[in-house]
């Protein structure tokens, strides 16, 4: 205890600064670079291809992506609390069904969505259940209930189909007509995705679905009503999910037992790609929705630069391995920044 | 109990209190009582049961007997919660922060000040922990996440976060440990200020002159029981080192006279940076040496380095000449090195795994032909080691996990006896084992050292340091700070240099 300490502070500030810098950047610049491989990719289908971004084409690619971007902005927020919700593509599936055969038989519009995000919600809350009550990892619990969800979806649906001329026009319309070029789903879709922002960066139980995925340990320790948050992500998470099915009704007009399935593969890559760490706690739902922007463009763009669209899959795995390569390099670099200033700050101690 | 005790309820009490983990009892009868307006400390040593008691007022643990009472009447604290809104704030000993938020909201997580439509006010969170820190006299910056903070930086968010609840009860659990001596000057005078406000403390640390310096009032713990609880005006330093150490050292530490033979584990500047640097010692044959300091200075790190687990940036290592390569733990094995790790559970033990396949992991090479295992080998070999050091089991095939913490350790040991080793490093060998085993393990330790092994000893526990080492090492901070024969070795001596309050016998490598 005779060690002075008064200068140490003063040394240390700017070391501790740029190392915090680094640190900004990591955490912000992930939206920038995704921005930035979207802006160069479209550009250069563009210059190749003059017609790439007519007035249908940025419609397409807005349509294209709404789906994925609701799943995604659902499965962010289950990621943040270090937890993960495969059972996404089952729920989308037997939720645009069920709305589908409501619409068959006549029913309203309105009433068939929310029909739609209230059984995605209902599998929600069974998911949510057995993650947190149970202490089963996520992924094996999911596993199970996409599984599980899509066998109810098979045995219910057999080898019927919906198709566009048994649902009612109007709903048709809604999913493809927009203002001008953007369409009635696009906006829905950002309605949606800036409301969960909000809530995630503004409310209580949002900060603490970042804290619990950050530290589990130290959320239970301040007090974090760890069971409710995760319960409220698997709902929310849900409810996009149906709230997409529903919407892929309308976009498609064509459901079938197979519809949703594999697709929680290509929503958890679009999450991780756009900066949602697997390890829960940090990244926004902007970034999960840029990554879904972004994968589904490539879609858009293979095929108006005249490449075969086998290779969409090939490209989206060679991204996912990218941004986690970055996410892995970024990190070891602040961990090697942050030594160093520890390093810093012990021998000033001992000086 | 003689000694008068003020009039007036305990805020916060725990009478006759009993906690078990499986078959540990950590806690056994325990009472104690906080007062408005004075500072409490808890004394013991490692393992005596501190860190059970605080988490059963935190509300982590729940008594399995005994009650807690708040303003004298009984409570149940289910969670975390209920503790902290009784007006409970603890300060951990190990920072329990969340490494992607800022420092503002870690603070403040679930108790943000909030403005219209219940949406968090993030200016008025920023502003509430930029006054804490200020009153703290630190400079943190509110914005800065708290991922990649020092140690102490981490404890001054903690402290803060345990200020901003205007706590009627604080406990701290070694909150100075990792603090410069400004830094703990600044804390003890926000901790008077808030006793004087009529707050109870409780407060926990290894540094006696603390406990005296900020205390009124100890209650001291061995073995999970209540000794005593009375005023420190009644007591000094070495009274209490009493109470709480209170055994005889001769049965416990047979140390045997032994033949000194040549260097077996030289290392020479190793350094890893900003966890410890330029360590040199040498460890000989037959000697035990004793490796000593506070929590966090590093010294299960350099073991890490030593044997290959954790790469190390700089200097050396040699065992019997033979130079190691960083990072490769069974290179360092084949060289006759042989590394206890500290926590046995998760380090230690495959914990599902058999007693038979435990103690067999470390002996592929010995028990199997052409790289088919040879069940039979590997279990004349188990037997053969579990019997030697005396391990109580059923069946060799029962699980591990199902032995009590002192015959795990045995297994632990006998794994790696079963090396033969020439070189043994154990990390804190007899942490949370009964005090019978103890003496059979530090026996263990003892014969080994006499059949000309050189042992290097890691352990918190001083009395065992003092004990069983020929020789004793202090780290302090990253640093060796001093190297004391076993003449010179007590309890101030290596404190004094754990402590980092004298740089005395400094090696010169």
């Amino acid at each position: 205890m005779t060690m002075t300490v008064e200068p140490v502070r003063q040394e240390v500030a700017p070391e501790s600064t740029s190392a915090r810098r680094l640190m900004d950047k990591m955490f912000k610049a992930r939206e920038l670079a995704v921005i930035a491989v979207l802006v160069v990719m479209l550009g250069a289908t563009q210059l190749s291809n003059t017609e790439f971004l007519s007035q249908q084409g940025i419609k397409d690619l807005m349509l294209n992506a709404t789906i994925l971007v609701l799943v995604a902005i659902g499965q962010a927020m289950v990621v943040i609390t270090r937890n993960v919700d495969l059972s996404v593509g089952s729920v989308l599936g037997i939720s645009a069904f069920a709305a589908g055969l409501y619409l068959q038989d006549g029913g309203n519009a309105l009433v068939a969505v929310l029909l739609a995000v209230g059984i995605g919600a209902l599998f929600g809350v069974v998911n949510g259940a057995l993650v947190s009550l149970g202490k089963v990892p996520a992924l094996v619990v999911t596993l199970g209930t996409l599984y599980i969800i899509r066998g109810i979806d098979s045995i219910w649906v057999g080898s019927r189909q919906i198709t566009a001329n048994d649902l009612p026009g109007g709903f048709v319309d809604f999913g493809h007509d927009g203002i001008s070029v953007v369409p009635y789903l696009a906006l829905l879709t950002l309605a949606v995705l800036v409301v969960v922002a909000y809530y995630l960066r503004s409310y209580r139980s949002g900060r603490d679905m970042y804290a619990l995925g950050s530290n589990p340990e130290a959320a239970r320790l301040a007090g974090v009503p760890i069971r409710a948050r995760i319960m409220t992500a698997y709902v929310v998470c849900g409810a996009l999910a149906g709230l997409a099915g529903a919407l892929y009704l309308a976009r498609f007009g064509n459901v079938d037992s197979n519809t949703g399935n594999g697709y929680e593969l290509i929503v958890v890559s679009a999450v991780v790609v756009g900066g949602v760490a697997f390890t829960g706690g940090s990244g926004t739902v902007y970034g999960a929705a840029l990554g879904a922007v972004l994968l589904t463009s490539i879609n858009g763009v293979l095929p108006a630069l005249g490449v075969s669209s086998v290779w969409v899959t090939a490209i989206n795995g060679f991204l996912l391995l990218l941004a986690i390569a970055v996410d892995r390099i970024l990190a070891l670099r602040v961990a090697g920044a942050l030594r160093k200033k520890a390093a810093q700050t012990r021998s000033a101690r001992h000086a | 109990m003689t000694h008068p005790e003020p009039e007036t309820t305990p805020v916060l009490a725990l009478e006759g209190v009993s906690k078990s983990f499986g078959a540990v009892r950590a806690l056994r009868g325990v009472s104690l009582r906080l007062y408005a307006g004075e500072a409490h400390a808890l004394a013991g040593e490692n393992g005596a049961g501190k860190s059970t008691l605080i988490k059963t007022l935190a509300g982590v643990h729940r008594p399995d007997t005994g009650t807690v009472l708040l303003d004298g009447e009984p409570v149940d604290f289910h969670s975390p919660a209920d503790a902290r809104d009784a007006g409970i704030a603890v300060i951990y000993q190990e920072p329990t922060l969340f490494p992607d938020l800022s420092v503002a909201e870690n603070i403040f997580i679930g108790r943000q000040p909030r403005r219209s439509l219940g949406r968090v006010d993030h200016r008025t969170v920023k502003k509430a922990a930029a006054d804490l820190f200020a009153r703290l006299g630190v400079a943190l910056d509110p914005d800065q996440p708290a991922r990649g903070l020092s140690i102490a930086d981490q404890q001054l968010v903690e402290i803060a976060k345990a200020l901003s609840f205007d706590a009627r009860v604080l406990i701290m659990d070694e909150p100075t440990a990792a603090l410069t001596g400004s830094e703990v000057a600044r804390l003890f005078g926000v901790v008077k200020t808030l006793r004087e406000q009529g707050s109870a403390v409780l407060f926990i640390s290894h540094r006696l002159e603390e406990i005296f310096e900020l205390c009124q009032r100890v209650t001291t713990l061995r073995d999970g029981a209540w000794i005593a609880s009375e005023p420190l005006s009644d007591l000094d330093e070495d009274g209490l080192v009493r109470r709480m150490v209170g055994r005889d050292l001769e049965e416990l530490y047979p140390k045997q006279e032994t033949r000194i033979g040549e260097v077996a584990l030289s290392v020479r500047r190793l350094t890893r940076e900003g966890v410890f640097t330029d360590v040199s010692f040498d460890v000989r044959r037959g000697e035990i040496v004793g490796l000593a300091g506070l929590v966090g200075a590093g010294r299960s790190e350099v073991a890490r380095a030593v044997f290959g687990i954790d790469r190390f940036d700089g200097g050396e290592v040699e065992v019997l000449g033979r130079k190691l390569p960083t990072g490769a733990p069974s290179l360092a094995m084949s060289a006759g090195l042989a590394l206890v790790p500290e926590d046995r559970r998760a380090q230690g033990l495959v914990m599902d795994m058999s007693i038979e396949r435990n103690i067999g992991l470390t002996g592929f090479a010995a028990t199997s032909r052409a790289g088919l295992m040879n069940r039979r080998a590997e279990r004349s070999r188990a037997v053969d080691w579990a019997t030697r050091l005396q391990v109580k089991y059923a069946r060799l095939a029962d699980v591990v996990g199902t032995l009590s913490g002192g015959n795990q350790q045995k297994v632990v040991l006998a794994k790696w006896l079963a090396t033969a080793p020439q070189v043994l490093i154990v990390d804190e060998p007899t942490r949370g084992i009964d005090v019978g085993t103890k003496a059979e393990v530090h026996r263990l330790l003892s014969t080994l050292a006499a059949d000309g092994v050189a042992v290097l000893m890691i352990s918190s526990d001083l009395p065992e340091i003092l004990g069983m080492a020929d020789r004793v090492l202090v780290m302090h901070e990253g640093r060796i700070t001093a190297e004391i024969p076993r003449s010179e070795a007590t309890e101030e001596t290596v404190m004094a240099a754990a402590t980092g309050r004298t740089d005395r016998g400094r090696k010169a490598a």
